[in-house]
């Protein structure tokens, strides 16, 4: 363990904050990320966001002040040593700034590129109560994990000497990803086991390549090869492997990250006409099977009026990916308005820089088809916001007689997802809640059964990469100590 | 990996496959699926497990050259490795012992068709057969079906070989003649969709195995979703089995074809890139 309080007094430390004063670093305005052209990037599906240049990192890192007490760690659900990799950053010593943040996350590109910062860590930093734009931690972590996979010298984190201590990893998306690494650290010999035939879960099959990269996922996966962590796929634990036959080769513990997959649709009229697809279908299609490619097998309609239904960041990622595949009208369709969208800030600007239609306060009642059964229509009911409902959200309620019939012909669902059913129905024993999560002791991790721990979005249903990760962080330890006593 | 450890013709485009895949051998039970991806840029497509050899490991996978997917499967020979193997899938077919069980397969049906038959022969049942196909050589698993049938009754649609007519004149035969108790059907879309209307009439319970496309076959997307009982359920993890009245097949036959032109131009592309390479 690090004492961030001693790190912080170390004499290159010291003579580095000596250097600009508080109130300069303070007056510097934040470095914005540069960005693909809007029309040129919602045609390829390239980075939207293009990262710092090493100059403009270091310019960024240099508005750190230091805290003494860093309080954007506490925002971070995995507590990554934010002023330890930024001032490394500071002083150019880039290849560092990766070492120190590998200590903590197993995937900080990952991170860097996809976490919800003005939410967490950068919603914590000192500027925010001064009203001032926060320190870009998360543009700064992708910098110093790019700059790190770009070099070519990736460093392989410390691991503990092998305790020759099996442990298996069911789902190998951010939370059995996480857990695996600090296992791994731990000197465990950890095997994940996915049903699909990649590695990365949602990473892979769900955000897509102009938000996330496949390339960038596979490398941090090598990483973790590199550590010694060993990943099957092609394996469904509850069919093709059950806990029992686990046990029986010898594993002492099972981490349970299997997500929370399972599409939710609305159950209206012509929900099941073609063409309407929940967005894990239209996502994994395009992300996962690589579908809009000419030598790939797997079919996915391209359509030219496409809506998406829903407001969160699967929605804006299906509604980007339609317009990237030549659709002339892509529409988001969300029941409430703007400022109640789950979905990033960033994510909403950029796809109305896109060109997307924002169809608020709509929400589809009936979708109509022709004769071959495709979709053609869509009738959206009109909302308005009515009081607060207990969660503190005004919900929408509808304003009586008013509708609106929009030509469509294609409609990709993505109002949410439930906890898949397969490991908890198969997994003999273990208490599930009503909503189909799998229990576990919320300190711990651990499950009621005292060999599985699980975490992500099968305990929280659907949630963000990095509390999955954080879950993940947090099982590890748990488990670790767990197997100690 | 999935080595491919057995080739043989059925028929020009119906092929048996043994392969290599112990742990699904081991845990499989009869209605059971399997997904499989042909190559790196391969589709992932279902398929039910028609046998398995727990002492050699292996499983029995029946294939009919369709469309691209199918086509690439059925390329591979004795020795190759099928790249992608998933399973298994679904939920294993409900046996108990019905009475007399008419079992209803057409086509290449017939594959999945065969372990159910065995299982319910071995839970005490009467089971009747009924084995249907366009023409003679696409009768498949004849012999098979006799030795776990009490009694196998052919029929071809242009009579080149065991009674001529569909397969729900042979069914319906069975039941003029005697008390059913129970129907199974696998086969196309439309054949059970026929099977089930006429046993409808009858009042007959009826299970039928659907086949709905499918990405990946474990319930994250929701591709294979058909309405039983009004209520949209998921075939790879509800199913694949339903109560074939509560099944609306009109609506599944339009979600079949939803990729059809599609399907077409992507076959015809194929068949162009394998003729040149002749």
């Amino acid at each position: 363990m690090r004492n961030i309080k001693e790190e912080r007094n170390e004499a290159w430390r010291a003579d580095l904050r000596a250097q600009i004063k508080v109130k300069e670093r303070m007056m510097a305005p934040r470095i914005h990320m540069p960005e693909q052209d809007a029309m040129e990037r919602s045609h390829n599906n390239k980075e939207v966001n293009l990262g710092l240049t090493a100059e403009q990192a270091i310019v960024e890192a240099r508005r750190c002040i230091d805290c003494p007490d860093p309080t954007c760690m506490k925002g971070c659900p995995v507590s990554i040593y934010i002023p330890g990799f930024i001032k490394q950053i500071e002083t150019g010593n880039f290849l560092e700034a990766a070492k120190v943040l590998k200590e903590t996350s197993a995937l900080p590109a990952v991170c860097g590129r996809v976490c919800p910062q003005e939410k967490q860590c950068e919603a914590e930093c000192i500027y925010v109560r001064s009203g001032k734009e926060p320190v870009a931690i998360g543009h700064l972590e992708r910098f110093a994990a790019d700059f790190e996979r770009e070099s070519g010298q990736i460093s392989v984190p410390e691991v503990a000497p092998a305790n020759g201590v099996k442990i298996a990893v069911v789902g190998s998306g951010p939370a059995g990803l996480s857990f695996a690494g600090d296992m791994a650290k731990l000197g465990y010999d950890v095997t994940v086991f996915e049903a699909l035939h990649e590695i990365g879960g949602v990473l892979k099959y769900g955000i897509p390549e102009f938000r996330l990269p496949n390339n960038i996922v596979d490398v941090e996966i090598d990483n973790l090869r590199a550590m010694g962590v060993k990943f099957i796929t092609n394996c469904i634990i509850g069919k093709t492997l059950t806990i029992d036959d686990l046990k029986e080769d010898g594993f002492k513990g099972v981490f349970v990250g299997s997500g929370a997959g399972l599409p939710r649709f609305m159950s209206i009229k012509g929900e099941n006409l073609v063409g309407v697809m929940s967005s894990n279908e239209y996502l994994t299609r395009v992300n996962l099977m690589d579908a809009a490619s000419d030598d790939s097998d797997t079919p996915v309609f391209l359509g030219k009026r496409v809506a998406v239904i829903g407001g969160g960041n699967t929605a804006m990622d299906s509604v980007r990916t339609a317009i990237r595949l030549g659709a002339e009208r892509a529409m988001i369709v969300y029941r409430r308005s703007e400022e109640e969208m789950p979905a990033r800030k960033e994510e909403i600007k950029h796809a109305k820089e896109e060109g997307i239609e924002f169809m608020n306060l709509r929400s589809p009642i009936e979708f109509i088809g022709n004769a071959q059964g495709r979709v053609t229509h869509m009738v959206l009911q009109v909302m308005e916001l009515g009081e607060p409902d207990a969660s503190g959200r005004r919900s929408p309620v509808e304003v009586p007689g008013e509708t609106e019939t929009i030509e469509v012909d294609e409609v990709i669902v993505s109002v949410g997802v439930s906890p898949n059913p397969l490991i908890p129905s198969t997994v003999g024993g273990l208490k599930i809640s009503k909503w189909g999560t799998i229990e576990v002791n919320q300190d711990t991790m651990q499950s009621d059964i005292p060999m599985i721990f699980a975490g992500g979005d099968i305990v929280r249903g659907g949630a963000t990469v990095i509390l999955a990760m954080g879950d993940g962080r947090k099982a590890a330890a748990n488990m670790h100590a767990w197997i100690s006593n | 990996m999935n080595k491919i450890v057995s080739k043989e013709y059925f028929s020009e485009n119906v092929i048996k496959f043994e392969v290599e895949a112990p742990l699904i051998a081991r845990s499989r039970k009869a209605g059971h699926f399997v997904m499989v991806k042909v190559g790196a840029k391969g589709e992932r497509i279902p398929l039910t497990i028609a046998d398995a050899d727990t002492s050699k490991g292996t499983i029995t996978l029946v294939v009919q050259r369709m469309g691209v997917s199918s086509s690439k499967l059925a390329q591979l020979n004795e020795g190759d490795e099928i790249t992608d193997l998933v399973g298994p899938l679904g939920q294993a077919t409900h046996i108990e012992n019905f009475g007399t069980v008419v079992c209803a397969c057409g086509g290449v049906g017939t594959a999945p068709m065969l372990p159910i038959v065995a299982a319910l022969k071995a839970a005490g049942n009467r089971v009747i057969t009924v084995l249907a196909a366009r023409t003679h050589n696409l009768i498949i698993l004849e012999e098979q079906m006799k030795k776990n049938s009490d009694e196998v009754i052919v029929m071809t649609d242009d009579g080149s070989y065991g009674n001529k007519g569909l397969v729900t004149k042979g069914v319906e035969d069975v039941i003029n003649r005697e008390k059913v108790d129970m129907c199974v059907t696998i086969g196309p879309a439309v054949m059970m969709k026929f099977v089930s209307e006429l046993t409808k009439k009858y009042e007959i319970p009826t299970v039928a195995s659907l086949n709905t496309i499918m990405v990946d076959g474990t319930g994250m997307c929701g591709a294979c979703r058909v309405s039983v009982g009004g209520r949209t359920k998921f075939v790879c993890v509800d199913g694949p089995e339903f109560d074939a009245h509560q099944v609306d097949f009109d609506e599944m036959l339009m979600r079949l074809g939803g990729y059809r032109d599609i399907e077409r131009e992507e076959m015809e592309r194929f068949t162009c890139k394998t003729d040149s390479k002749h």
